[in-house]
């Protein structure tokens, strides 16, 4: 009808369409208390550094990773400003997102996130380098960190189109006064939009429901349940 | 930004679902005929239409199937989710779900080797004809069905669910002795008595309930006239929304059939009446294995109960239908369980011959026929019974069956019962594990069933209509833990576990609206 009609949209296309960007992650680092390596205790932080490769720095669009009993999570950037002779800087861009809402049971522990830029204090331009502080405060797990993470660069939008001078010089006419015995042409013409639309939308009309037949041509003859 | 991305995502989500449904073609035909009145104008075309669509009652018959659609949609997700990761997000227990089954189709199989029976044949037009004579009267029939058994029984469930370990949990001694209190070790979030008071608000002391507040000894005009008067205005709305609002505090038994089939969009229109002489037709077609385990439970079940025996007929009826309907297949997008597959004929390389078996997906286990058995108390006819079991158990009874992480879920359900006893009732958690008698052991096969079975019918009744009102089966696990409380001081006095399976072995006089109120809203935290 054409209240569906008015709510079908197209969906932009997620990030993931785009290629990810090349990133080496390192190995995750755990830091521990105490002056042995075998006295140490588990501080429940731990930090992951994903650089790029040397030299090249990039614009980030949105980060994604899969949990892996991680509660929380920091990000931390190095960026480079393109064309000057200072050193790069770190800043913080996020500070403890939540992943796991109680870090003593599963909710959030192995689902999938993603971190946008417009979720950054600073802008994630000419990074060099990105350093996720991971934390989990709870014994209660063996181990913490973050699975598949990838990294997705940021492309500007096109830029509008300009309509040409003289297109936008024309105005409606006005000055013509309207008989009064025939319709207005512009309702006319937009409710016979909306009927052809209507009838379009009755002749493209696709089931999404399915037949309900579980046999195979009418034979459902079965012997063993496959267990692969 | 992101509410308004996942609000699109909803809307086109449904559209799609209700495009080319029966609502959708008479929805359009109602438009175009609303066109030939003279009140809808061409001027102002769509806001005409529209308000003939709301005053005839259609928009709200929309807004109803857009509710219904909310409540079995796939939970919003990232995008890079797997699909296996919508079904159940943690790896660990999609593991034991998948050699759970893998167990209980081994079993079917080694059945249908060792005694000769195929797991599904077409029936000779000889045996058609006589079941189709007899369908209405298959409970007179008495096959010999001693060679069979069921797949599996609720306590062989209980074990796997108790060997659930997640690779990462530290179960070690030092962590936590709370761990080694219970048999369940998954540590799931649930929620405790502060919490549940939030959530179950309307069940609190000072608010009428029937169950409690309907009692003979009280007058009516103090609450039951006025509710029922209300009931009777929610019906005649026909709006799902607030029949699931007003369910909450109990459903009058006159109106709860229609009340029950206006929250889960069940109606029982020529196509629905249509879809079930199909399945019918399936029955007399095909015979299948499960059939013999499914006369077998209810023969061991509902026809050996004071209650449910009078219902045989239907039962079998609706389970056979039920194990014939395709329809079942989509509510495993959100099941943690996959549908078993097979080959027709053998062909194992053939992929066109490829079907899933039973056609349903859902293979029955000791006591199954026990979630259709209440409903017969509400509807009379066949088709009506079978839509309405089928929106329950693809809402709400398969999560009592399949392991996963979900709050509704039986794993959650056993945790939250172990952990309400644990934090309320210490000493007698203490006590029965003394003794030998873990109280889920006792529990366990309450929750599995939701109760059916163990209550009184006008009691279960009240109960199922919280499960609807507030879309969760977490009461299932309150309710337990509340018969605990209730007989705590008999069961402190027991010293072996037969012996406290004998104080709980009879529930059928319980009040389940009061304990559970009791436990909830007056127990001292």
């Amino acid at each position: 009808m054409v209240m569906m009609m008015m709510m079908m949209k197209m969906m932009s296309g997620h990030c993931d369409q785009q290629r990810a960007l090349t990133c080496t992650v390192k190995p995750a680092l755990y830091l521990n208390m105490g002056e042995r390596p075998c006295d140490a205790a588990q501080s429940g932080v731990c930090v992951v550094d994903v650089t790029l490769p040397f030299g090249k720095t990039a614009d980030i669009e949105e980060i994604t990773f899969q949990n892996d009993y991680t509660a929380s999570v920091t990000v931390r950037l190095l960026r480079r400003r393109p064309g000057h002779e200072a050193p790069a800087q770190w800043c913080t861009a996020l500070r403890d997102l939540s992943l796991m809402d109680n870090p003593h049971s599963e909710g959030g522990s192995q689902d999938y996130y993603s971190i946008h830029r417009s979720q950054m204090r600073a802008e994630p331009d000419n990074v060099a380098s990105v350093r996720l502080i991971l934390k989990q405060p709870s014994s209660a797990w063996l181990s913490f960190s973050l699975k598949n993470i990838e990294m997705f660069p940021h492309t500007e939008p096109e830029p509008e189109k300009e309509v040409c001078d003289w297109l936008s010089d024309l105005t409606l006419d006005d000055h013509l006064t309207q008989p009064q015995d025939v319709p207005d042409p512009h309702t006319v013409s937009s409710s016979l939009q909306q009927m052809w639309a209507l009838t379009e939308v009755m002749q493209s009309d696709q089931t999404t429901a399915s037949v309900g037949r579980f046999d195979v041509d009418g034979c459902y003859d079965v012997d063993l349940i496959s267990l692969t | 930004m992101n509410e308004g991305n996942d609000l699109s995502l909803t809307i086109a989500r449904i559209v799609q679902r209700l495009k080319g449904s029966h609502l959708h073609s008479q929805i359009e035909r109602q438009a175009k005929e609303c066109l030939h009145q003279p009140e809808i104008k061409l001027e102002s075309l769509k806001e005409d239409v529209r308000s003939f669509l709301k005053t005839s009652g259609w928009e709200r018959k929309l807004q109803n199937a857009v509710y219904r659609e909310l409540h079995v949609q796939l939970p919003l997700s990232h995008p890079i989710a797997p699909a296996e990761h919508l079904k159940e997000p943690l790896a660990y227990m999609r593991k034991a779900q998948a050699s759970w089954e893998k167990r209980v189709l081994k079993s079917l199989n080694s059945m249908s080797s060792e005694l000769g029976v195929p797991l599904a044949r077409m029936r000779p037009a000889a045996e058609q004809k006589e079941i189709t004579n007899k369908w209405n009267e298959m409970g007179t029939d008495e096959p010999d069905l001693s060679r069979f058994r069921p797949v599996y029984a609720p306590k062989d469930f209980l074990e796997v669910l108790i060997s659930l370990q997640n690779p990462n949990y530290d179960s070690s001694e030092a962590v936590s002795s709370r761990s080694h209190w219970g048999l369940i070790h998954s540590p799931l979030n649930v929620r405790d008595i502060p919490q549940l008071r939030r959530s179950f608000s309307e069940l609190n002391l000072t608010t009428g309930q029937l169950g409690i507040d309907d009692h003979a000894h009280i007058h009516p005009d103090l609450f039951e006239s006025d509710y029922v008067q209300i009931g009777k205005k929610v019906v005649e709305d026909q709006d799902s929304a607030a029949a699931q609002q007003y369910s909450r505090r109990g459903c009058p038994t006159g109106l709860r059939a229609d009340l029950w089939a206006l929250i889960l969009n069940s109606t029982n229109q020529p196509q629905d009446v249509m879809h079930y002489e199909q399945l019918k037709a399936g029955v007399i077609q095909h015979d299948l294995l499960v059939d013999k385990l499914i006369y077998k439970d209810v023969k061991l079940t509902a026809s050996n109960d004071d209650y449910y025996f009078v219902f045989e007929d239907f039962l079998y009826q609706v389970f056979l239908c039920f194990s014939r309907d395709t329809a079942v297949l989509e509510h495993f997008k959100y099941n943690s369980a996959t549908p078993p597959k097979a080959y027709v004929q053998g062909k194992v390389d053939d992929e066109e011959c490829a079907v899933v078996y039973p056609p349903n997906g859902v293979i029955p286990f000791h006591g199954f026929s026990m979630y259709v058995a209440p409903l017969c108390y509400l509807y009379n006819e066949p088709s009506k019974l079978y839509s309405v079991f089928r929106e329950m158990y693809i809402r709400f009874f398969f999560r009592l069956h399949s392991i996963s992480s979900s709050p509704s879920g039986i794993v959650s359900l056993c945790l939250q019962f172990e952990r309400l006893i644990q934090t309320h009732l210490p000493q007698l958690f203490y006590h029965l594990r003394q003794i030998g008698a873990q109280p889920l052991r006792i529990a366990f096969k309450w929750m599995v069933r939701a109760f059916s079975g163990y209550l009184s019918t006008d009691q279960l009744l009240l109960l199922w209509d919280r499960i609807l009102g507030y879309e969760s089966l977490e009461i299932v696990a309150v309710l337990a833990a509340a018969v605990f409380a209730f007989r705590a001081e008999n069961l402190m006095e027991v010293t072996s576990l037969a012996s406290a399976e004998a104080v709980l072995a009879d529930l059928s006089t319980l009040k389940v609206i009061p304990l559970i109120q009791i436990f909830l809203f007056a127990t001292a935290i």
